[in-house]
């Protein structure tokens, strides 16, 4: 990493919008609701007061990693159109204020999860932050084409987090919704990968479109569809979830495939013109809202 | 520094040390429920 001069403005106060823009709210959104799913996908009962700081600690350590990640990253985010006009990159923020509020976060989400819930979802919320952190942000991302395949994992944390704030422990459907989510990036990140690449290859981002080339990345993006669409029927063979997942899993999972075959088939080389591609990361997005929900609605009917 | 400079970071200091009240006010009210919601739960038991 090397060490970037910023702007004489970074002297001003950061303003409370740029702390709240290094969370990245809108990623937020999706792991904010895949926790709520494992949450509300548990058996027994947590007061409504509880479950709610359950899911506050689930958001402020995601908040936590997105801001740890942005300060470790922030001279490759000045070198990419997408990231550039993110708070420190863009030298609207100090360094180490993002370090001290990152930090701050974690151990402030971790502690207050073990507190209001209980210490082993505490220390699950411990092992994803420290994973998005070291394993990915640090590690592996600089130097793998499959870095967000191991990345994955990390975002694939809160609805075993959500589930152990219930239960205390971890179990089968919770860990089957960890594995769907696991396999689900790898297509949902090299889509976009794919027509983002230039701005990868700009950053020097090992990401795989950029090492390895478009055809193996659409060939790798069907394999890694393939292993979802397993992890996304399984617990409908295993008996873990009734027939709304069933028939949402089927379905959502079918459309999956065909747009991921068409962009396994697909030889646009121009970023500008990948429909197919756009077209499968918005998917992707509503895929796995649409999948999470319906376990949370079986959940409901067969109470 | 000039002083637009100067007034520009007033505000924004303004602005933080309002956020952050709001944030502790928030928190104060959500350490006082979950001591509640934990003293009902010890009474259930």
């Amino acid at each position: 990493m090397t060490m970037l001069t910023y702007p004489a403005a970074t002297l001003m106060p950061a303003h409370w919008r740029d702390f709240v823009a290094l969370t990245k709210p809108r990623v937020m959104t999706l792991v904010v609701f895949t926790g709520l799913c494992g949450l509300l996908a548990a058996p027994g009962h947590i007061h409504p007061v509880l479950a709610f700081t359950a899911i506050l600690c689930i958001a402020l350590g995601a908040g936590a990693a997105a801001t740890l990640n942005q300060w470790w990253e922030a001279d490759i985010d000045a070198k990419m159109k997408r990231t550039a006009n993110r708070p420190l990159p863009a030298g609207r923020m100090d360094r180490q204020a993002a370090l001290h509020f990152g930090v701050g976060l974690s151990f402030f989400s971790v502690i207050l999860m073990g507190v209001a819930t209980n210490w082993f979802a505490a220390g699950v919320l411990l092992v994803s932050i420290l994973f998005y952190v070291f394993i990915y942000t640090i590690w592996l991302k600089p130097r793998t084409a499959q870095n967000i395949v191991i990345g994955g994992a990390a975002g694939a944390f809160p609805p075993i987090i959500g589930w152990a704030a219930v239960t205390g422990d971890v179990g089968a459907l919770p860990v089957a919704l960890f594995m769907l989510t696991f396999f689900w990036t790898p297509p949902h990140f090299w889509a976009l990968a794919l027509f983002v690449r230039p701005d990868y290859a700009a950053a020097g981002i090992p990401m795989l479109p950029v090492v390895a080339g478009e055809r193996a990345t659409r060939r790798q993006i069907w394999f890694y569809t393939a292993i979802m669409a397993a992890a996304a029927l399984a617990p409908v063979l295993l008996r873990l979830t009734g027939i709304v997942y069933g028939s949402v899993a089927l379905a959502g999972t079918a459309v999956f495939v065909a747009l991921a075959f068409q962009v396994y088939r697909s030889r646009e080389t121009d970023p500008a013109r990948m429909k197919p591609e756009r077209r499968l990361f918005k998917y992707s997005i509503l895929y796995l809202f649409l999948l999470f929900g319906a376990v949370v609605v079986d959940r409901w009917l067969l109470a | 520094m000039k002083p637009e400079d100067q007034d520009q970071i007033r505000a924004r200091q303004k602005s933080r040390s309002i956020v952050t009240g709001l944030l502790l006010g928030f928190l104060a009210i959500l350490f006082f429920a979950i001591t509640l919601a934990k003293i009902g739960a010890s009474h259930a038991i």
